[in-house]
Formats: C-alpha cells, structure tokens, sequence
C-alpha cells in the first residue's frame, strides 16, 4: 500500500515538513477528502521508510492546522471543518509573507520601507 | 512489562588503546536508534558489550529485561545480531544456513524468508562461496530479520552495499516500524540511512557518548548561518559551535538554533545574509570537531 507521498533528503525542508506539506496539498485538491481516515503513524512512517517520531511531529503540525483532527484511540482524520480550504490558503499566505520579510531583511529593509514595498505593490 | 528495549547503565571498559567511559544508553521499546561514530569511536564495543559478547568492567547491561552477559542465552531468542564479520559456512547453500537457524529458532518464519530471498534478489541453493559481499550481507539480514526479532541490532548493516541494495535493505528495516513491540539498534557510518530511519540519535566519539536525543529536536538545534562581518569585529557569539571568517564573510555553527538566534547574531553585528539547517552528515563533522 502505497499512500503517494515523495519525500526527499536533498530538499532543503525537513523530512515532517514535507509530510505536513504535501498531505496539506492532497486535502487542498480533494485528493483525501473531509473525514478520511489517515494511514496510522507507524503505517506511513513503513510506507516512506522514515522514523515514526517524524511522522507523528508531521501529524501534530496538521492537527495544529486544522487539518486533521486525532481521536484518541480511533486515528486521525482528514477535518471536517467547512472553512478548511479557506484556512489553510490564508495559512499559505502567511508563510509566502514571512518569505518576502526575510527577503527585505537580508536586503537591510526597515519594517517601514517593507510595508511601503508592499504598498505599492498593492496599487 | 520492561519499558526499554534494552538499558546500559554506567559501562566503562578499559583497553590499553581504548576507553569507553561510563556510557549510558537506553532505548524506549518500539523505536529505533542509530548509533553515529567515527571508526573507532566505540560504537561495535557498544555493541558488543550489549549483545553479552564482551563483559565490560563495571556496570548494568539490561536487554528484553534480561541481564546481560549473565542471562545472554536466554535474550539470543528474542534478540537477532547481525554484523560484518558474522560467518557464513563457505561450502554450504544458503538454504541450508535457513535450515540451520530453523532448526535453533522455532520462531523462524519460512513465508518471510521466502519473501526475503525474492526481495534481495538471492538463490537459496547457491553456495555462499559464490556470493558477492552485497549478497552475503543481505543473506546474513535474511537469516536475522525472518527470526522476526524483538530487538534487533545491526552493526553496520548497510556498509559495502550499493545504491540499489541498501535500498532493499532500508525498505526492510522500514518493515518494522509497523510493529511497535520491535526495536532496531543499527550503526552506520552512512549518516544518510541513520537520518531517515532513526527516532533516537546516539553519539560516540573516541569512547564517549557525545549526544543521546530524539532526532527531531537534535536535528533542529543545529543551524548553519552565512554573515557579514566588518573586519574588526572579533566578537564570540553565545552559542556557536564554530565561526569560520574569510574577509567581510563570516559561517556561524550552532547547536542552540531558536527563531530568536539570527536576532542575536545581529546584536552582535553579525548581518545574517543566509540560514540554513543542517544534515546530519554536517553536524556530526561539526560536533566531532568541537569535542576534539
């Protein structure tokens, strides 16, 4: 049983990251629908050959997203939440945003002049 | 019920070239560790001292609940060892290596080895003379794995293997992280193996444990950032590993990454320009070197 993650050690992002990544992808598309059932941790940690420590720090970061929820004793599952789709773009926006601070960081940029940066790109 | 899957407390061994100092180690039940080190970092004394092979000069070694070397009889049923200099009859076929270990443990699983033999591409009637080293590694992690050990320790399982069998025998080891009454102790050189499979990181150089963490929060602790510094600037910065300058350009290692740390680098005049995190790889050449 395959579960259709592509995990990679040269990425420059850790192992759990991409996991909450690319599962967040698959329930952005629809491709794992609200309510379905997650392979278990020790299951998708066999699936793509990495520890179940990263798998279940994965699953804690979806869970802290709204992605997932966990039912004790029952397994996670793909959430319900009608405003799922939503959250998660916004959450998408955010991180796109602390790029573009690191970016004016590196470049020496005030908060000011980043914000007029981003003023003026909104016109 | 034990809780760890085996416990080593306080073990010291002396040798006239070689010291291994008061190690502590212990690994929670159902999860694996890897075992990073140097060549002669004492990470097969460790071993071997675990498996009861070698009696250390003092301290408790505890495996399945069984005390070792004393009771070493009776945690080989559970326990499966492989290592590189594990022998194999020469003449004889690998099936009759199966039949031999069935014989000695009842609990080999003939369907596995089946399975196995068909997965590392082996012949179970061709002599083990005629093997090349990646299949006579592979016949060795056969004869183990389809024991379907509790605790299996594996030194060094995937040295001398190419791309294409360490895979194969990754991907068995990744098996058994389905059952969470199994437990895996590997070392390897090969810190790329360690990195994936591993929830435990242990450390040993020159005789001693430099670092026994979760990998997760190990691997996060450290981080590489690349600076600008103008040239007077001779500050130290709490937390680095090391600081290597070339001009106006400055690497600052730490083992103590927060979000806050880059903050820290420019209140001590370090511009950040780049930060990166680190692989395993990088940071164990960079802890070995601080330690020395």
């Amino acid at each position: 049983m395959s579960y259709g993650l592509f995990l990679s050690t040269v990425d420059k992002k850790p192992m759990y990251l991409q996991i909450v990544e690319q599962i967040t992808s698959k329930v952005l598309i629809g491709d794992w629908p609200a309510d379905m059932p997650l392979p278990s941790i020790r299951e998708l940690a066999a699936d793509t050959q990495v520890s179940v420590i990263t798998v279940k720090r994965a699953y804690l970061e979806l869970e802290r997203a709204g992605v997932i929820v966990t039912q004790q004793g029952k397994g996670s599952f793909v959430s319900a939440r009608a405003d799922l789709n939503q959250e998660l773009k916004k959450q998408e926006l955010e991180q796109q945003v602390d790029v573009a601070i690191e970016l004016a960081r590196q470049l020496q940029l005030s908060d000011d002049e980043f914000v007029q940066v981003v003023q003026q790109r909104l016109r | 019920m034990q809780q760890f899957a085996f416990e080593m407390q306080d073990v010291s061994i002396r040798y006239p070239h070689f010291t291994l100092d008061n190690l502590n180690l212990s690994l929670p039940k159902g999860q694996v560790m890897g075992l990073v080190g140097v060549n002669g970092a004492g990470k097969s004394t460790t071993i071997r001292i675990l498996m009861g092979l070698i009696k250390p000069d003092s301290g408790q070694v505890k495996a399945l609940g069984y005390d070792l070397p004393k009771q070493q009889v009776a945690a080989k049923y559970e326990i499966g060892f492989a290592s590189d200099d594990m022998r194999l009859y020469k003449t004889q076929t690998l099936q009759w290596h199966m039949d031999f270990i069935r014989s000695i443990y009842p609990a080999f699983d003939t369907a596995y080895a089946a399975d196995l033999l068909k997965r590392f591409d082996l012949l179970a009637e061709q002599k083990i003379k005629g093997l090349s080293h990646g299949q006579r590694v592979k016949a060795c992690l056969l004869l183990v794995l389809a024991r379907r050990p509790k605790l299996l320790v594996l030194d060094e399982p995937t040295t001398g293997l190419d791309p294409v069998a360490r895979e194969e025998v990754i991907s068995e080891l990744a098996d058994i992280l389905l059952d969470d009454e199994r437990s895996v102790l590997f070392s390897s050189h090969n810190t790329h193996d360690i990195e994936k499979l591993s929830d435990h990181i242990a450390f040993l150089d020159r005789g001693k444990l430099l670092t026994l963490q979760d990998k997760e929060s190990y691997l996060e602790s450290w981080g590489r950032f690349r600076c600008q510094v103008t040239m007077d600037n001779s500050a130290h910065v709490a937390g680095a590993v090391s600081i290597k300058r070339k001009g106006q350009i400055a690497e600052v290692i730490t083992d103590q990454w927060t979000q806050d740390y880059a903050t820290q680098l420019q209140a001590a005049g370090f511009h950040v320009l780049e930060q990166h995190r680190m692989s395993l790889e990088e940071i164990f050449v960079a802890n070995v070197k601080r330690s020395r």
